[in-house]
């Protein structure tokens, strides 16, 4: 297998490698792919609540190289932009962007799963946290 | 002294061709370039002379007459010839096979294509050391079981299966016994006589000689073997395998089995030292490695390792000055894992972290420090970014958690 430029730079230097505390409100954690699939990313954003802009995000990823650079590049691209935004991230922007050939292209469906998954549970730690407060008001 | 990079590290795979071996070749390409079939004149009786000499060479490698030994284009030739001979031969006698489930390609594929045309064929599972159980063996057998083929060694994991017995039993209920013997010829002392094999595939390639070479060695007393041929024309090799000889080949192919009866016991216990150098070595350095496969009945210059965690294609990419293979094979991509390492239990995520290395003629400590180096680091790293091993850390039974599957 012969691996692009863009995803070697990547596999040999990760971006954003690690964790966010998964705890955080205004944390979204992302876990998609299954063990013995021979894939399983987790992807976190951090957003400013204030502005709604992610301002940091992580990632970890078992998996192949290009596995491990689709993600990479996810999390370069998700910092500054908004929840919104974030959603509009095609998997095809990725394959061209690192060049990935067509039985790689799955590898990159995998981070775009896991940007959605880490969305989703960020919106609905919100949804869950303000009916809380709400739920909480009265009684406070 | 400085290390030549890549480092080669996956003998199973193939061999380079031995010097010595290559030297033997090279008048049979120019000078004595006769058809070992030509009776009438020298360039054929030298071909012949030459030919009858590497027949001999690679039956004393193994303990075997000069006249059992039938050349083919291969390994994968020679265990088609053993099977669909077989089948054809006895088929009045009985339509049943008995084989195992991490037996080669060559051998399962055969048996597939028989199934089709009405033959019964049982795989053997296999237990977690890798090893058929003989019992099940022997419960397999009915009085339709015209032949039992069961792999020496195994190409993945080096685990050798218990040939003697095998062939006790085979000899006991009157069935033949076929070996693909291509990864322990050479390797390991293997004998025809003591272990009681009928038949046994060899390849050149697999022990220090040229591609495109093997045999099938084939009993002719007690009991003679009759095989019906799969290819066929002018009737070489006493009918049972049409096509003129290659002769620089079978020439090659006779130098490396002298050579390997020669170095064999030498050769082996170096491997053997430097196989458990690295084995060690990484399990110094690493934790949560497992070994596939049983380590008392292995190749002495065989490991199969998994690193736990740790995908297995991303760790050949971090080890790319390393010559080595994995078992492992995205299913998203459609592709599956080993099915070797599938079937001795171990869970499809550790067939994912499997390495094979295998260790040869010109492996040196060295090279062994430096791929143990290189893997603690590469792996030290990977670890780092993977997500399971952060959970394992935090305690998380993987094996119980909900993975999202669907649309990989
Ligand atoms: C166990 C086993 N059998 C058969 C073969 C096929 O041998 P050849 O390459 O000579 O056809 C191989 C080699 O890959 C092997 O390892
Ligand atoms: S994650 Fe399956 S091949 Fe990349």
């Amino acid at each position: 297998m012969a691996y692009s430029n863009k995803v070697i730079d990547h596999y040999e230097n990760p971006r954003n490698v690690g964790s966010l505390p998964k705890d955080d409100v205004n944390v979204g954690t992302g876990l998609v792919g299954a063990p013995e699939c021979g894939d399983v990313m987790k992807l976190q954003v951090k957003v400013n609540p204030a502005t709604g802009v992610i301002d940091d995000a992580k990632f970890k990823t078992f998996g192949c190289g290009s596995a491990i650079a689709s993600s990479s590049l996810a999390t370069e691209w998700l910092k500054g932009k908004t929840v919104d935004e974030a959603m509009a991230i095609k998997n095809t922007d990725i394959v061209n962007e690192l060049s990935l050939p067509p039985v790689k292209i799955h590898c990159s469906v995998l981070a775009e799963d896991a940007i959605k998954a880490a969305i989703a549970d960020y919106k609905k730690k919100q949804g869950v946290e303000r009916s809380a407060e709400k739920a909480a008001q009265p009684t406070a | 002294m400085a290390i030549k990079l890549p480092i080669y590290m996956d003998y199973h795979a193939t061999t380079p061709v031995d010097p010595r071996v290559v030297e033997a070749m090279l008048p049979y390409f120019t000078q004595h370039f006769g058809n070992a079939a030509s009776r009438n004149h020298p360039f054929g009786w030298e071909a012949e002379e030459a030919v009858e000499k590497g027949r001999k060479q690679i039956a004393d490698l193994i303990g075997a007459n000069a006249k059992e030994i039938v050349f083919t284009s291969g390994a994968t030739e020679s265990d088609n010839l053993a099977i669909k001979g077989v089948a054809e031969m006895y088929r009045e006698k009985g339509n049943h096979i008995i084989t195992c489930v991490t037996e080669h390609k060559a051998i399962i594929d055969t048996c597939k294509r028989l199934e089709k045309e009405g033959y019964r064929v049982t795989y053997l599972p296999v237990q977690k050391d890798g090893r058929i159980s003989l019992d099940a063996l022997k419960a397999a057998v009915t009085d339709k079981t015209i032949l039992i083929t069961i792999m020496a060694a195994n190409n993945e994991i080096g685990v050798i299966q218990p040939i003697a017995e095998i062939g006790a039993i085979a000899k006991d209920k009157g069935i033949l016994f076929h070996t693909d013997a291509v990864q322990i010829v050479g390797k390991v002392p293997f004998n025809v006589n003591d272990l009681k094999v009928d038949m046994a595939s060899l390849s050149a390639h697999k022990m220090y000689g040229p591609k495109g070479v093997g045999a099938l060695y084939v009993r002719r007393r007690n009991p003679r073997v009759l095989l019906a041929p799969i290819i066929d024309g002018g009737g070489h090799e006493r009918g049972m395998r049409s096509g003129t000889l290659n002769v620089t080949g079978i020439v090659g192919f006779g130098k490396a089995a002298e050579l390997c009866k020669q170095e064999l016991a030498t050769d082996a216990e170096r491997l053997r030292r430097l196989r458990d150098r690295l084995n060690d070595k990484l399990h110094e350095n690493l934790d949560e490695i497992y070994i596939n496969g049983s380590m008392e009945h292995r190749l002495p210059h065989s490991l199969n390792i998994s690193f736990a965690y740790v995908e297995g294609e991303s760790l050949l990419m971090g080890i790319n000055d390393v010559a080595v293979s994995s078992g492992s094979a995205c299913t998203s991509a459609s592709l599956e894992p080993s099915y070797v390492l599938k079937a001795l239990g171990a869970g499809d995520d550790l067939a994912h972290s499997s390495i094979r290395f295998g260790l040869g003629r010109w492996t040196t400590e060295e090279e062994v420090d430096y791929v143990a180096d290189k893997l603690t680091s590469v792996v030290t790293r990977l670890r780092d970014m993977s997500p399971l091993y952060e959970l394992a850390k935090e305690g998380v039974d993987l094996s119980t958690m909900q993975w999202q599957t669907e649309g990989h």
